[in-house]
């Protein structure tokens, strides 16, 4: 029985039956559109990747490429693709998925856009406590061990001191997001100073090759880089995809959010830890390619049509991009452009953007 | 005696050691509707917010059909307790049928994400604020009355045998603030609904409540049936007016009429 008199009105008036296909135990009441648009997202990675294996200073059909990793390529193919190319690809696929969930997961918690990890100082952290390491142990016997193991542990110390900083110093009672967001630049700030300061005390050549890296640069990467951010992506986006229920409950703000049973202080834990880990093994494998967790969730959003990012989405977005940026920067131009340059080009823009449209609403 | 639904022992509640409520011992009884009046920054949304454990006390207790809160999970308070903060903001994007979904997240899991169980109550949540025809519509679309039901409609489909709602009737015409109180009141009646508002009209408290608990500076000026509270001293020491009170032409309840000359010419 209808309390409510029936709204007299002549607007759009659908009834009927939750438009939406279930997948999996994921719980998702996947909207037709958003399946569409992540098989599309899908598909474009894929043939991105295919590309990325094929084109460069030696071209091999999409057909070669597929043949040699089917395992019947020839040597010097073979070579090229599985020894080259392919750990470098994976790299620009997993670090794309690794920032664009872990920017989707702040984004949407923090009803912020601007609440992503590049942004809020973590990735600085993470460059921090890498170039220390670097600059520390190049030159020694100990280098190949420190590349393995060094950089990933010191990316996350780093990334996690940088949350833990901007929590502390953006708390009061609560995270209002734009403090935290202020914090959070005043950090990034201080460490991109320390890792400078880094930089200019290391020898020359360790100094030019932290430096590359510190762009964000997919060039020398090794099967070495692909293991950790694998283990990293293979355990955390699924954490991920089990909080995505709860983030989208915290969407509604955190009174709403306790109201429908969702512990709002652990459910920020868990997203800061996640966000944490995926950021600081994308800053270990390839340095801080900028910008792609802050606007690949905002692409994702908008071509989804949704009020939030829907994480497989923005994790095959990102994958896609970042390959993509990656594969021009090589191909483009005679000397190698590095990955992080060509995001940076492409976000800083929409960085822009989505601050003077903020400081309007701020003023109206 | 039978278990109250929610119990305070010895509450006070601060923000930022700003004391706004001190001492409070109220039990709100099953299948009752009780409504907190008093004037505004009083402390009767502070009071609301602790019964639904958003705001965590600075002493005392809040006990939840006898067991205290924080012994309880958050999603298990969230299956008896449903509480609907004041004024709300969803993302825009938000269908109202996704809003009202988002209701049933204390009922669903890992095993269980989505039942037709949930279905139904979501449905049923629709129907019953009258907003079935805007099921579709982005909330950022609808008028504030409109979205306003939605949110109800989200406390609604949680079906939770207790209701907490802050001023539920903010943005709503005179029509639409009775559909609101009728429907608690129908929930109370049909299912044994447990309800606690706080709301500004008296009047309409009055009409729709079993029990009003007048509220100023932290403290209880008076509880009891809205015949025993609503009497020209209670008003005038709640609230610094001077009223009459009137009984309601309609329903015989308690009606507060302003001692004060119209401004109008005649």
């Amino acid at each position: 029985m209808s309390v409510a008199n029936p709204p007299v009105q002549t607007e759009q008036q659908t009834t009927g039956p939750e438009p939406g296909v279930r997948v999996g135990p994921i719980g998702l009441a996947w909207r037709p559109r958003v399946l569409a648009m992540t098989v599309v997202a899908l598909v474009v990675a894929v043939v991105v990747a295919v590309l990325a294996l094929g084109l460069g200073s030696a071209h091999l059909s999409p057909l070669d490429v597929l043949r040699t990793l089917a395992g019947h390529g020839e040597g010097a193919q073979e070579f090229i693709i599985m020894d080259v190319r392919l750990p470098r690809v994976l790299v620009a696929l997993l670090v794309g998925v690794a920032l664009s969930v872990a920017g989707a997961l702040t984004q949407t918690f923090a009803r912020n856009p601007l609440a992503t990890p590049d942004i809020l100082g973590v990735t600085s952290g993470a460059s921090l406590g890498a170039v220390t390491v670097i600059a520390a142990a190049g030159g020694t016997s100990l280098a190949p061990v420190v590349a393995n193991l060094g950089v990933p542990a010191a990316a996350t110390a780093g990334a996690l001191v940088a949350a833990a900083l901007v929590f502390a110093l953006g708390w009061r009672g609560g995270l209002q997001s734009y403090r935290v967001v202020l914090v959070g630049i005043g950090i990034t700030a201080v460490l991109d100073a320390l890792t400078s300061y880094q930089l200019v005390r290391a020898k020359v050549t360790i100094a030019t090759a932290a430096s590359q890296w510190l762009v964000g640069s997919l060039s020398g990467v090794s099967w070495q880089s692909v293991w950790p951010l694998l283990v990293v992506v293979v355990l955390a986006v699924p954490l991920a995809l089990a909080c995505s229920r709860s983030v989208a409950a915290a969407q509604l703000g955190d009174e709403v959010a306790w109201g429908i049973g969702v512990h709002v202080t652990r459910l920020g834990v868990a997203v800061g830890l996640l966000a944490v880990v995926l950021s600081a093994g994308a800053v270990a494998a390839a340095g801080p390619v900028g910008f792609v967790a802050f606007v690949v969730p905002q692409i994702a959003v908008r071509i989804a049509g949704t009020s939030r990012p829907p994480l497989l989405l923005s994790a095959l977005l990102g994958a896609a991009l970042v390959t993509g940026a990656d594969l021009l920067g090589r191909i483009l131009l005679p000397n190698e452009v590095p990955v992080g340059i060509i995001t940076t080009i492409v976000g800083a823009p929409y960085l822009i953007w989505l601050l003077v449209r903020h400081s309007r609403e701020l003023a109206s | 005696m039978t278990v109250p639904v929610l119990q305070t022992r010895g509450l006070s509640l601060a923000y930022d050691k700003r004391t706004v409520v001190d001492d409070l011992n109220l039990s709100i009884e099953a299948g009752t509707v009780t409504t907190f009046v008093g004037p505004n920054g009083c402390g009767k949304s502070t009071i609301l917010k602790a019964l639904g454990r958003i705001l965590h006390p600075a002493a005392g207790e809040v006990l939840l059909e006898g067991t205290p809160l924080p012994q309880l999970s958050t999603r298990e308070v969230a299956r008896r307790l449903a509480i609907l903060p004041q004024s709300p903001v969803a993302p825009s994007g938000t269908s109202v049928r996704d809003l009202v979904m988002r209701g049933r997240n204390p009922h669903q899991s890992w095993a269980r994400p989505w039942s037709k169980e949930d279905a139904q109550a979501a449905h049923e949540a629709l129907e019953r604020t009258g907003l079935a025809d805007l099921a579709d519509r982005d909330i950022a679309t609808l008028s504030g009355g409109q979205r306003q039901r939605a949110w109800i409609a989200l406390v609604v489909a949680q079906a939770a045998p207790t209701l907490l709602l802050d001023e539920p009737t903010t943005y709503l015409d005179l029509a639409h603030q009775l559909d609101v109180l009728r429907l608690v009141r129908q929930l109370n009646r049909e299912q044994g609904t447990t309800a606690v508002m706080v709301l500004h009209d008296i009047s309409l408290a009055a009409r729709y409540s079993d029990r009003l608990v007048a509220v100023r500076d932290g403290r209880v000026v008076a509880d009891g049936t809205p015949q025993e509270v609503l009497t020209a001293d209670v008003v005038a020491r709640t609230f610094d007016l001077h009223v009459r009170i009137v009984p309601d032409p309609v329903t015989g309840t308690p009606l507060v009429v302003p001692e004060e000359p119209a401004l109008t010419g005649s």
